[in-house]
Parts: C-alpha cells; sequence; structure tokens
C-alpha cells in the first residue's frame, strides 16, 4: 500500500471540514476522489501534501508514518501535488515553472530527463518554454501544473481538479496524458468535479459528502451506481 | 517605447502570444554590451556617485541639483542611508513578498544598541567605540527580526503587517516609558562619531563637513548591493520569488517557506540595524523623536514607487524620499510665499498617487512582478 489515510479528521477554525476519512491507494493505481463542492475532497488533497494539519487521525505513505512531517519533506519522500487552481508562477517562464518543479532534487542529468519527458507530454510546453507562466493559457497552464509536479519524479502525483475550465477535447487529452503518466509507473489520486472523466478513467474511486467517504468501488462499478449516477454524472 | 516586427517564424505563428513590449529598453541594451563596456560603465557609475559631493563645481547643472536649504553633503548622506533602508525593505517585501508596515523599528534597535553600547548617558557606561557597536547592533538588529518573525510568518495573510506596526509602535513606547534605559526624548547624547583623523588632528568624521560620513554610507549601499543581488540569483532567491508568487505552489514544490521567509525578514532587520548604526553615528543624539511610523511608511512607499523586487527601483525609491524634501527646503512656493518644504507630504502624496494610476509596477518595475500584478488583477476581477 502506497498511502493510507487512517480516520483523519481537520478542521478549518471551528468548522469541521474532514470528518474521519479513511481511504488508501496502492502502487499503480489511479484514484479518484469525487463529490460536490465542499465535500472535501480538496482538503483531504492538502492532508496528504501536509499544506494542512490534520486534527486526529494518521496518513502513512510507504509504510512511514507522515501524519506530522513537514511538507517539503512529504515532497523528497516522493509526493506531489497540482494544486487546485493550478497554482502557476505567474512571473516565472514555463521553465523556470518545470525547474522549481525539481527543487528539492540535485541530480541534473536524472532532471533533464525528466525535462524531456514532460516536454515529450506536452509539446506544447516546449514551444512556449521562455513565455510567462502568467500570459499561458488555462489549458497551458494546467499542463504546465501537471509538468511542473512531474518534475520531482514523485511516486504519488496529487492531482486538484486537472480538467477545471477546460474545453471538452481539452479535457480528453489531459485524462489522456494522465493515465499515459500512470502506465509509465507513477500512482495518482485525482480529485474531480468531471465524475464521468475521473470514473471511467480510475481503477477504484471514493465519493465524498460533507468530510465523509459515503462510497467507495471500482470506476466502473459507481459509473453503474444508481445514487452516483444521479447525483454527479447528470443522467437519469 | 517601440515594438519590434519579428519576422513569421513558426513560434511567432503559435496563436496569443502576448506582444511582447520593449519596456526596458535600456536594461536590455545595458545586458547585451560586451562585458568590458559594462565594467566600464559600472566603474564610472561608482566613480560619479562617490563625486557627488563635488556637484557644486560642476558648471550650469550643479547649482539646479544642490539642495539650497541645506548641506547638500548632509543631504548626501541622508540619501545614502535611506537607499540603504529601501534596498533592505525590498528584500522583505519586494522579494519575499511581505508586507512590514514597521521596518523603523529596526532602525530604532540598530540605532539604540549603538547608543547604549556608546554614550556616556547610558545606563551601561560601556563607552564603546562606534566601530566595536556595529557587530553587536546588527546581530540584534538581526535577532529581532527572527523574534519578531518566528511566531508571525507561520501565519499566511495580513498578520504581519500588524505585528511589525505594533512593533515599531512597543519600541516608541519602551523608549518614552523608561526615562533610564532609552531615555524618552530626552535621548541619547555625545554618541562617538566613526574614527580618524585629518593631517592637522581634527576629527576625519566632523560637524563640518559631511562628506566621509556620505562616503562610508556609499560605501555600505554598494556592499549591500551586490550582496543581496547574489542572493537574489540563488536559490534563496528563487525560493522568494516562489514564495511571493504562490506560497502555496510553493510549499508543495518543496520550498521551506517559513525558514526563507524568516531570512528574508532576518535580512531586511540587518540592513535596517545598519542603516540606524550610520545614522547614530552622524548625528550623535538619538531619542523616541527619530522613530516615527511616518519613517516606516516613507521608506515603504519609496520601494513601491521606485518599483519593488528590483534593486535599481529601490535605489531610486529611496533617494527621492530623501532627495525631494531637502531639496524643497528654501525655496519659496511663488504662489503663497511659503517654504516648499511645508508641502512635500503633499507633493508625496500626489507623486504616489500618480505613480500607483501610471505606473503600478513602479517606476523601475522588475519584469515578473509586472507579470505578477496582471495575474493578481485577474484574481480581483475575473474577466
Amino acid at each position: 500500500m502506497l498511502l493510507e489515510i487512517d480516520n483523519i479528521t481537520l478542521l478549518y477554525g471551528r468548522i469541521q471540514a474532514l470528518h474521519g476519512i479513511s481511504l488508501q491507494v496502492d502502487e499503480g493505481e489511479i484514484v479518484a476522489l469525487i463529490g460536490a463542492n465542499g465535500a472535501g475532497k480538496s482538503t483531504t488533497m492538502r492532508a496528504v501534501s501536509g499544506l494542512r494539519p490534520i486534527a486526529s487521525g494518521q496518513i502513512r505513505f510507504a509504510g512511514q508514518d507522515i501524519t506530522n512531517m513537514r511538507a517539503d519533506l512529504r515532497v523528497i519522500r516522493g509526493i506531489s501535488q497540482a494544486p487546485e487552481g493550478r497554482g502557476i508562477f505567474p512571473g516565472m517562464t514555463v521553465q523556470e515553472n518545470l525547474d522549481m518543479g525539481a527543487y528539492t532534487r540535485r541530480d541534473r542529468a536524472g532532471i533533464q530527463a525528466d525535462l524531456k519527458r514532460v516536454f515529450e507530454l506536452f509539446p506544447r510546453l516546449s514551444e512556449r518554454r521562455k513565455q510567462a507562466g502568467g500570459t499561458l493559457s488555462g489549458g497551458e497552464q494546467q499542463m504546465l501544473a501537471v509538468g511542473r509536479a512531474l518534475m520531482s519524479r514523485p511516486k504519488l502525483m496529487l492531482l486538484d481538479e486537472p480538467s477545471m475550465g477546460l474545453a471538452p477535447m481539452l479535457i480528453q487529452q489531459i485524462f489522456s496524458i494522465i493515465t499515459e503518466i500512470n502506465q509509465q509507473g507513477t500512482t495518482i489520486l485525482l480529485v474531480e468535479q468531471n465524475a464521468q472523466q475521473a470514473l471511467s478513467r480510475a481503477h477504484r474511486a471514493y465519493v465524498l459528502e460533507t468530510g465523509r467517504i459515503v462510497k467507495s468501488g471500482t470506476g466502473e462499478e459507481l459509473l453503474r451506481d444508481s445514487s452516483v449516477k444521479d447525483a454527479y454524472l447528470g443522467v437519469a | 517605447m517601440t515594438t519590434v516586427d519579428v519576422p513569421p517564424t513558426a513560434e511567432a505563428q503559435t496563436p496569443a502570444p502576448l506582444p511582447r513590449r520593449k519596456r526596458n529598453g535600456i536594461r536590455s541594451w545595458f545586458a547585451n554590451l560586451p562585458w568590458p563596456a559594462r565594467t566600464g560603465i559600472l566603474v564610472a557609475v561608482v566613480a560619479a556617485a562617490y563625486l557627488l559631493p563635488y556637484t557644486a563645481d560642476v558648471p550650469v547643472i550643479g547649482p539646479q541639483i544642490i539642495t539650497t536649504g541645506t548641506d547638500w553633503r548632509t543631504t548626501l548622506f541622508t540619501v545614502s542611508y535611506y537607499i540603504l533602508l529601501s534596498l533592505g525593505l525590498n528584500v522583505v517585501v519586494g522579494y519575499a513578498g511581505l508586507l512590514d508596515l514597521g521596518y523603523v523599528g529596526f532602525f530604532a534597535v540598530g540605532a539604540y544598541t549603538v547608543s547604549l553600547l556608546s554614550s556616556p548617558d547610558s545606563l551601561w557606561h560601556t563607552h564603546w567605540a562606534w566601530l566595536e557597536t556595529i557587530p553587536v547592533a546588527v546581530a540584534i538588529a538581526m535577532l529581532s527580526g527572527l523574534i519578531l518573525g518566528w511566531p508571525t510568518l507561520r501565519l499566511r495573510g495580513d498578520y504581519l503587517a500588524i505585528v511589525t506596526l505594533g512593533f515599531a509602535e512597543l519600541i516608541k513606547i519602551i523608549a518614552t516609558s523608561t526615562p533610564g534605559f532609552l531615555r524618552g526624548d530626552t535621548g541619547f547624547t555625545r554618541i562617538p562619531a566613526p574614527p580618524g583623523h585629518h593631517a592637522d588632528g581634527t576629527p576625519l568624521f566632523g560637524v563640518r563637513d559631511s562628506t566621509p560620513y556620505y562616503w562610508v554610507g556609499l560605501t555600505l549601499v554598494i556592499v549591500v548591493i551586490f550582496a543581496i543581488r547574489n542572493l537574489d540569483r540563488s536559490r534563496v532567491g528563487r525560493s522568494w520569488l516562489a514564495i511571493r508568487e504562490d506560497e502555496e505552489a510553493a510549499e508543495v514544490m518543496g520550498v521551506r517557506t517559513v525558514k526563507f521567509k524568516l531570512w528574508a525578514f532576518a535580512i531586511g532587520a540587518f540592513v535596517g540595524g545598519l542603516g540606524g548604526v550610520m545614522f547614530a553615528g552622524f548625528q550623535g543624539f538619538v531619542n523616541s523623536n527619530t522613530f516615527v511610523l511616518q519613517f516606516s511608511i516613507l521608506v515603504l512607499a519609496g520601494v513601491v514607487m521606485g518599483g519593488s523586487g528590483n534593486i535599481a527601483g529601490a535605489i531610486l525609491g529611496g533617494a527621492l524620499i530623501a532627495y525631494i524634501p531637502e531639496r524643497l527646503r528654501g525655496v519659496t512656493d511663488p504662489i503663497s510665499h511659503t517654504d516648499l518644504f511645508q508641502w512635500r507630504f503633499v507633493m508625496f502624496g500626489l507623486v504616489i498617487i500618480l505613480v500607483m494610476i501610471f505606473r503600478p509596477q513602479g517606476l523601475i518595475p522588475s519584469r515578473r512582478r509586472a507579470m505578477e500584478l496582471r495575474d493578481r488583477r485577474k484574481e480581483a476581477a475575473p474577466e
């Protein structure tokens, strides 16, 4: 088991955002978290990456307890995140943004190889190398966020709403690339509003509602599940 | 402001690249010069800066530049420590993106440490020489920055602005309420000047000619410029940039945000303390009225006006806030027949408003800063 979240709770001030979430991600999987706005999907991601301390529970990564570990050390351990809203550094060029992704690394040759790989996955980024991140289109920024998250050579990649604000064709494209990245050996935990895409791409998924997991199963199972269909897939 | 038409290459045909304005003509011109030319220009600029005390001797232009109401060389010294403070505050505000509203606090810590260690009025009676107090004073200023930053920099948002504002006021209040220790507005007198004598035995750093003070100030400015420039180009600078542009994203890249913010804050405090040391050594007298809130705001205005995140901008901003009021002194306003100096804050207000309207990124903007502002605007008012 690569990631194991055990009964975590999380507070924003006096508001409880997570009420005992437990989930597992196995090596090589794509696992999706789906749910409505405010269900706690992004908050769960933030707890895993260490952006937000949890109130109780435990998070284990690759057999190690990382519950109280600093965010930067989690990056070194192999967790990387493409944050919600993309989090592109607007004044840095595409190249500099990607370099920031490799911030914790020292192996120049390895970084070069990964840079090449990112440019192969996203040829568009290669064309825009010297352009400031803030001038990219929404789709390009999303590609940059995913590419940058790859640059730390993570074991586990956390993708927060990679399809947000993208045109349908681009959504298809970004999900194909996510699948490709996964097939190349990176485990992926994915948060999505676009449940249709997420469930058809993911091996397994969890459904969140108001800070609790209400359902889990394989992507196919959930795609067929009538309550999931009603609530998240927009088909009667 | 010219836009150069690029011949249609494959790259230029990709859709929607933003028009690239050649705004920083001088900067790119300078960067493209061969290195001997660049070194030559730098040496000439530095030499000219050292010769500024003799501006009055320059025919025609000289008398227009120098201050008439105050001693020109003293003004130059004032300009030099304002530039120093702008450079220090620029690290905090411009590089790390932290809003420090009480920068004068560190200036005060530096000046008071010098006073306590050297002035005969001090309770401690240590009578140190000015030079000896420097390491202790800047170390304590830096330490106070660390102590102040340690709890507050863990929080996001505007807590820092409030805490720093409080810190500066706190020092002032401690000073006014401890007549024995920090001596309120009675202050410390006879703070020793830097060492050295002329051939005839008169002190090098005397009251008659401020030139040596200015040269010391200028030298410190140059040293600080080089130190900050190197930091900015290192991994530290890259970390600051990431924090300023998107703190959360920086954190998930593995940047130890608290550590680097604390460093920026401590370096700012260090330079601020150094400014205080110089001030105390020059003035020979320090009291609680020296450290008013206005002072922090003025330096901050200088940094923002000049172009925060940019060394050249900080220098220009710092120089302007010190020079303009002094230049206005003794100049009579033809309408009201009063000294223009009295209108300095009105003019500042106007200038700052104009700059914010027409050039929000500052007079000498940093390219990145301009991009960040554009990005923020998008956030504030989505299209």
